[in-house]
């Protein structure tokens, strides 16, 4: 008989240690989903319990209080409140900063005043007698009326004890710690009645915060709405009151149950710290070098397991072609899943070494600095100093960048960042880049040091920036919502990584990117490949004789005739045709039809422009890079009779890719993150603009 | 000293004061859940290198808000 699986979730402020402890309970039992509806992670793992049973945990955003801030925290209001919905934990365990007590009580009382069972897990109870303070548990839980286990979630100390409270029955607080106001009790009573809500403190937060609480039906929204002008119920007032008063019981408790005073050193080595990091040369100078460091580690040591993959991925394309009977099926196999999939793994190791620095960031508490250092410059762009983050992120991809805008509270700030994030240039483009600098840049040196090449990559990785930071402020300009912007954060207490916790964050994210933008990615790639292998006419089923009867007088080898009738197939297929019908239009930013079917292959994911310009000019294989540089080389412009790439065509193409929207994937993560076509269409136009014209000034200029 | 109202943003490094007022309703909310409440002693340690944001110590822990929060909370001179 299955028994009743026990859901318990983890609740506490931002860097209390509820990861960690989550990844010890949990161990590499976890999974990474989303809530519904939003992007926002949710992670769920099972750990086994002393009584053999197996308990489901639940990793909760971290959250200050019960009123919402950003998105990310209102999920947690939305879980904790919505107590007829099966999501809803059978036990919460909040965990807090034992050092930092005060301000975590705050969440602890209103939890407790949910009425669910809750269990409180004190932290870093060492760090509190290094610093000569002790607590008296026994009486700080009669106080609350909740279990008290203290806790080490860095070394596991207590996750047994923990766990066994769990699992022996926990039933909720029987205190009230802050009974709602008389003025609100006749609305909470008409609510409860109506609604059929078990607890006073459920029913006052329905009437605070109805619209952060997605699960209410539109009609309950109606009625908490007039009940709240009938009782005369003010939510801002009401809030302000409740935390002066809960802080007043937190004083009190903590005055009964401290046993020594806190003495005020504790922060000291912090402050030396930030005396550095925050200074206005170091601090600015060691950020940077944290950056290059960063960009050095995704383009330097990712290349190596990146080939790897890559050749993984082609041998065994290649393996499927020669194994399986020819027929549409093989071909759909071998030329569209399995490059589909192998374009998909190639970007894994550079997302796990980003969210291995971005991690040791946030774990080491020097992400909330770099916050605090950009912030003012930011703001200048319509951003934040938290957009920081997305816009570093986007350097190896757009998709996990754009989900980490969830932590800007403010939404104008955050839809700018959304909107300019894709501008940085991803590791996608760093193939195309790669091969068309290649082609139309000399190998040289300058000064002895720097390589020309290498040199005009970094200045498109600048090109994107400033392009990234001057539409912020344009679109700063024309969205017209005055919606205040602030910014009141943390500053946590330097401390060293815990590495296991790094190693799930890279685990986590990578597999979140490969199994989200993966299904895009795929099926993309599958369209692609049916548009460029099928046409209309008996074009593609004759397409040998057609060569054949071209070629009459040239003496082909077998590879040089199977790779013309490849390039005439993808000449008369779909995407060919498509290639052709834009060539109008893309005729003055100096590109042919064949560059055209690559833009127009490449609007699903900028890498297939290797591979599409591998096929157009008919290279068997296409990881041989040099035969493609040289192919493209060769081509020959027949208007005027000189090579086609000249640098006026390829710093065009490279200022259209540096700009382009170029990836269904992004497009699909914005419309999920602003719930809406909206941006991410505005998205699509002004991106697009900006690299036509820019590409058009380019060539036009140049040539 | 002046009778002049002052507030978190004219602190200077190292200064200590508490807090006697939260002067804007929508941010007060929002300062009070992070511990800045009437009454609570609060230390300016220091401002980000372009002079904003700054950094605070209350109820025990460092908190960073921007000069614009920061001239919200009043302090006893």
């Amino acid at each position: 008989m299955q028994e009743k699986q026990l859901k318990i979730a983890l609740v506490g402020n931002p860097n209390s240690g509820k990861s960690s402890l989550f990844n010890i309970l949990t161990g590499l039992n976890q999974k990474t989903g989303n809530f519904p509806g939003v992007t926002v992670e949710k992670r769920t793992g099972f750990s086994k319990m002393p009584d053999q049973t197996t308990a489901q945990f639940i990793d909760l955003p971290g959250i200050y209080s019960l009123y919402p801030r950003s998105l990310d925290e209102q999920i947690v209001s939305e879980i904790l409140l919505h107590h007829k919905s099966p999501d809803c934990p059978d036990v919460v365990v909040v965990i807090v900063d034992a050092t930092n007590l005060k301000r975590s009580l705050l969440l602890v009382t209103q939890i407790i005043d949910l009425g669910l069972p809750t269990v409180l897990a004190m932290n870093m109870m060492d760090l509190v007698a290094k610093a000569g303070i002790s607590f008296n548990l026994i009486a700080l839980s009669e106080k609350l009326g909740i279990p008290v286990v203290p806790i080490n979630a860095r070394t596991g100390m207590g996750v047994d004890q923990l766990k066994k409270v769990l699992s022996q029955e926990v039933s909720p607080s029987t205190k009230v710690i802050f009974p709602v106001f008389d003025e609100a009790k006749s609305g909470v009573e008409e609510l409860r009645n109506e609604l059929g809500i078990d607890n006073n403190y459920e029913a006052y937060q329905f009437l605070q915060q109805p619209t952060s609480l997605s699960f209410l039906k539109a009609q309950e929204r109606i009625f908490i709405d007039q009940v709240k002008e009938k009782h005369k119920f003010f939510p801002g007032k009401f809030h302000g009151a409740e935390t002066v008063q809960r802080y007043g019981f937190i004083q009190n408790l903590l005055d009964e149950v401290t046993l020594e005073p806190a003495n005020e050193n504790r922060t000291s080595q912090s402050t030396r710290f930030d005396k550095i990091l925050t200074h206005r040369i170091w601090g600015y100078a060691i950020f940077f070098g944290v950056l290059f460091l960063i960009f050095q580690s995704i383009f330097a040591w990712a290349t190596v397991p990146m080939d790897f993959i890559d050749g993984l991925f082609a041998s065994l394309s290649n393996y499927l072609n020669d194994v399986l009977p020819e027929g549409p099926l093989t071909s759909m196999l071998a030329q569209g899943v399995v490059p589909g999939l192998g374009g998909i793994a190639i970007f894994i190791p550079q997302i796990a070494i980003l969210f291995a620095f971005i991690s040791i960031l946030e774990e080491s508490g020097y992400m909330s600095r770099v916050v605090f250092l950009m912030d003012k410059i930011m703001r200048k762009f319509g951003l934040n100093g938290k957009s920081v983050v997305p816009l570093i992120s986007g350097v190896a991809c757009a998709i996990p960048a754009i989900m980490a805008t969830r932590t800007i509270d403010n939404w104008k700030e955050r839809t700018i960042t959304i909107l300019v994030t894709p501008l940085m240039s991803c590791s996608a483009r760093l193939p195309v880049f790669t091969i068309l600098i290649a082609l139309i840049v000399p190998d040289k040196m300058v000064w002895h040091f720097f390589n020309l090449q290498g040199l005009a990559l970094m200045g498109l990785y600048l090109l994107g920036f400033a392009a990234a930071l001057i539409s912020a402020i344009i679109i700063k300009l024309l969205i017209n919502v005055n919606e205040r912007s602030y910014l009141i954060m943390e500053l946590p207490t330097y401390r060293w990584p815990k590495w296991s916790n790094v190693g799930y964050t890279i685990v986590d994210k990578t597999k979140a990117f490969v199994f989200e933008a993966g299904k895009i990615i795929l099926a993309i790639a599958v369209v692609l490949w049916v548009l460029a292998s099928y046409g209309p006419g008996d074009h593609m089923e004759r397409a040998e004789e057609y060569v054949l009867q071209e070629s009459e007088n040239l003496r082909l080898t077998e590879q040089g005739l199977e790779d013309r009738v490849a390039a005439y197939k993808l000449e008369h297929s779909y995407a060919g045709i498509l290639g052709k019908s834009i060539e109008p239009v893309i005729r003055p930013l100096g590109y042919d039809w064949k560059i055209g079917i690559a833009l127009v292959t490449s609007f699903a994911a900028r890498e297939v422009f290797v591979g599409t310009m591998a096929t157009i000019y008919s290279i068997g294989s296409e990881e041989d890079q040099t035969t493609i540089k040289s192919r493209m080389r060769a081509e020959i412009n027949p208007d005027t009779g000189g090579p086609r790439y000249t640098p006026a065509v390829g710093f065009s193409l490279l200022v259209f890719y540096t700009f382009a929207m170029q990836c269904m994937s992004t497009i699909a993560v914005v419309y999920r993150e602003t719930k809406g076509w909206k941006w991410p269409m505005i998205q699509l136009v002004y991106m697009t603009m900006l690299a036509y014209v820019s590409a058009f000034i380019v060539f036009q200029s140049f040539s | 000293m002046a009778n002049g109202r002052r507030s978190v943003a004219q602190m200077k490094p190292g200064e200590v004061a508490i807090i006697s007022e939260l002067e804007d309703d929508i941010l007060s909310v929002k300062l009070m859940e992070m511990g800045c409440l009437p009454g609570a002693t609060i230390r300016f340690n220091f401002s980000a290198p372009l002079g904003d944001p700054v950094c605070i110590s209350v109820s025990g822990y460092e908190l960073s808000l921007r000069l614009e929060e920061a001239s919200t909370i009043s302090i006893l001179n």
